[in-house]
């Protein structure tokens, strides 16, 4: 009896001691979180007034705004995430629904997984090798959209693809049942009920592309002028940022693309969330629900 | 009631998920406009039975089947059956209302829209009468527009079964329709059935005794994939030929 008293007090100190060193590894993630975005937050917000937003870059960025970079970012990122939508949702739609449980979906997906853990420089490289030299797009947004969409793809088709596994069977039975084809019975139930995860997946792919930097290095080009078409050269605002900082331009417009930046990531990924946590039964019929309550 | 046409004639049918028999030798002849109950213990192959006279067995993978299954005279397991005009003719209502996450309009014109019907006039009188048909239309005439998923239990059913008939089908397979509803939605779909079986023939799977011997004029008693016995319901239930029917029906097992 005794012996088991003695033994319960090291234990119980031992458990303390464990969740408070828990605890405080949890409190330092936070902490450097909280102290990077905050301390780029102080140091750009001031710089972030309506000229740095609205005027172009001049004298390399040391003067005037953004606006075109705000507009090529678009530009690239934009081209990228609506030319990754169709061929991603296709390939989700042909894992999860055509060939699920087959070996080459297993090894395909390996290799969506490998491409989504391979350094961004190297997208860079291939983007610069392929597009702008071997298919002689240039340096353009077109070159930077599509080697963007080659890294963002992994994103779209995972998240595509939970979402295609969230909706009932019984929806794609009730629709064969009815002599529907696999195809219609995709098309007209499964993809709507998808709507949501879909948007999420394009959502969180726009993020990472927004973010991105190497890859973009060696295929836009870096022209701070306004880019019209799709084969102009243009710069995104990471890429603008890494420039004002590795050649010591200016700290000020440094900080302020950088708090914009972070801004505007974040933005993306409080959208991607809270879409991401509706369920795919709500949406529209949600409030047609709502307003069939107020009705009665 | 013997004089009706056969619409069903199955002969000898094996089935088998990967090396697991579940059905042994079976055979039935379904007659039309008639309601046939499957009944048996569970996993004893009655939804598996079913699901062979839509073909929806052929979703799923390592399924393999042997013997004849005739529609109409025609083997559906044939090379050259259109599974589509199969199922279009033969509906299926689940265990589960399953309305899709759409308009109680969009529900009930999503068959004929697949089979190509466009025109509104068509689709808003196929949804009139449909709705009508299950008993549904003054519940909902005024909110076709909102949602299935607003529906109660029992209505969501008579929905999936509206929209089984929106597509003219000739056959009603129905797998434990009532398994999910309360006493009162169950009642108000055996009425229904009574209805529909003097235009379509419906083969019904049910767990409930009492509901086999209240709706059906035949009943099959299903074991372990084998059909025990085929007749008409009151002679199955009053002076059952085999045993181990008369053990099943009277509650000593299952």
């Amino acid at each position: 009896m005794k012996e088991n008293i003695r033994e319960k007090g090291p234990k119980k100190l031992k458990s303390l001691l464990f969740t408070r060193i828990i605890q405080i590894i949890a409190a330092i993630t936070l902490a450097a979180l909280l102290i990077i975005i905050g301390y780029i937050l102080v140091k750009g917000l001031p710089g972030i007034t309506w000229e740095f937003l609205s005027e172009d870059p001049s004298a390399m960025g040391r003067e005037g705004g953004i606006f075109s970079i705000i507009v090529g970012t678009l530009y690239v990122t934009v081209l990228a995430v609506l030319i990754a939508m169709p061929i991603s949702v296709g390939a989700a739609v042909y894992f999860n629904e055509y060939a699920s449980g087959k070996k080459t979906v297993a090894a395909i997906r390996f290799f969506t997984e490998v491409l989504a853990g391979i350094p961004s420089i190297i997208f860079g490289l291939f983007g610069f090798a392929f597009f702008v030299v071997f298919l002689g797009l240039g340096w353009s947004c077109l070159s930077g959209g599509l080697t963007l969409t080659i890294m963002i793809l992994p994103t779209i088709i995972r998240t595509t693809e939970e979402a295609l596994k969230t909706v009932p069977m019984a929806y794609r039975e009730g629709s064969l049942a009815l002599g529907a084809t696999r195809w219609q019975t995709i098309v007209k139930v499964v993809l709507p009920c998808c709507r949501g995860g879909i948007l999420t997946g394009l959502i969180l792919g726009l993020g990472r592309a927004i973010g991105e930097t190497a890859a973009v290095m060696l295929t836009v080009g870096g022209s701070l002028n306004m880019p019209v078409s799709v084969m102009d050269s243009a710069r995104t605002m990471a890429l603008h940022l890494y420039n004002l900082a590795s050649e010591g331009i200016s700290e000020e417009k440094t900080y302020a693309t950088a708090a914009l930046l972070i801004i505007v990531i974040l933005i993306i990924n409080t959208a991607a969330n809270n879409i991401g946590k509706r369920p795919f039964k709500g949406g529209r019929h949600k409030k047609i629900l709502l307003q069939g309550a107020k009705d009665e | 009631m013997n004089n009706t046409k056969t619409k069903f004639e199955i002969k000898d049918l094996d089935l088998y998920y990967g090396d697991f028999q579940a059905l042994k030798k079976v055979g039935i002849d379904i007659y039309e406009r008639e309601i046939t109950a499957l009944i048996g213990p569970s996993g004893c192959g009655k939804s598996t039975f079913l699901r062979t006279l839509n073909r929806m067995n052929d979703l799923i993978p390592g399924t393999r089947i042997e013997g004849q299954v005739k529609f109409d005279n025609k083997d559906i397991y044939d090379k050259d059956t259109d599974v589509i005009g199969l199922r279009k003719k033969v509906g299926m209502v689940f265990q589960k209302p399953n309305p899709f996450p759409k308009s109680i309009y969009d529900n009930i014109t999503f068959g004929p829209r697949i089979h190509g019907i466009r025109e509104k006039n068509r689709l808003d009188k196929i949804t009139e009468s449909t709705l009508k048909e299950v008993g549904l239309w003054n519940e909902v005439k005024d909110r076709l527009n909102k949602s299935a998923m607003g529906l109660s239990g029992g209505q969501q059913q008579r929905l999936c079964i509206a929209r089984c008939l929106a597509v003219e089908p000739e056959v009603l397979l129905m797998d434990e329709p009532t398994s999910a509803l309360d006493p009162v939605a169950t009642s108000r779909i055996e009425a229904l059935l009574q209805d529909l079986a003097k235009k379509y023939t419906i083969v019904i799977v049910t767990h409930n005794m009492q509901q086999a011997g209240r709706v059906s004029g035949y009943t099959s008693f299903f074991l372990t994939g084998e059909i025990i016995e085929t007749g008409l319901t009151e002679k199955i239930f009053s002076v059952p030929e085999n045993k181990k029917t008369e053990e099943y029906i009277s509650g000593r097992f299952g």
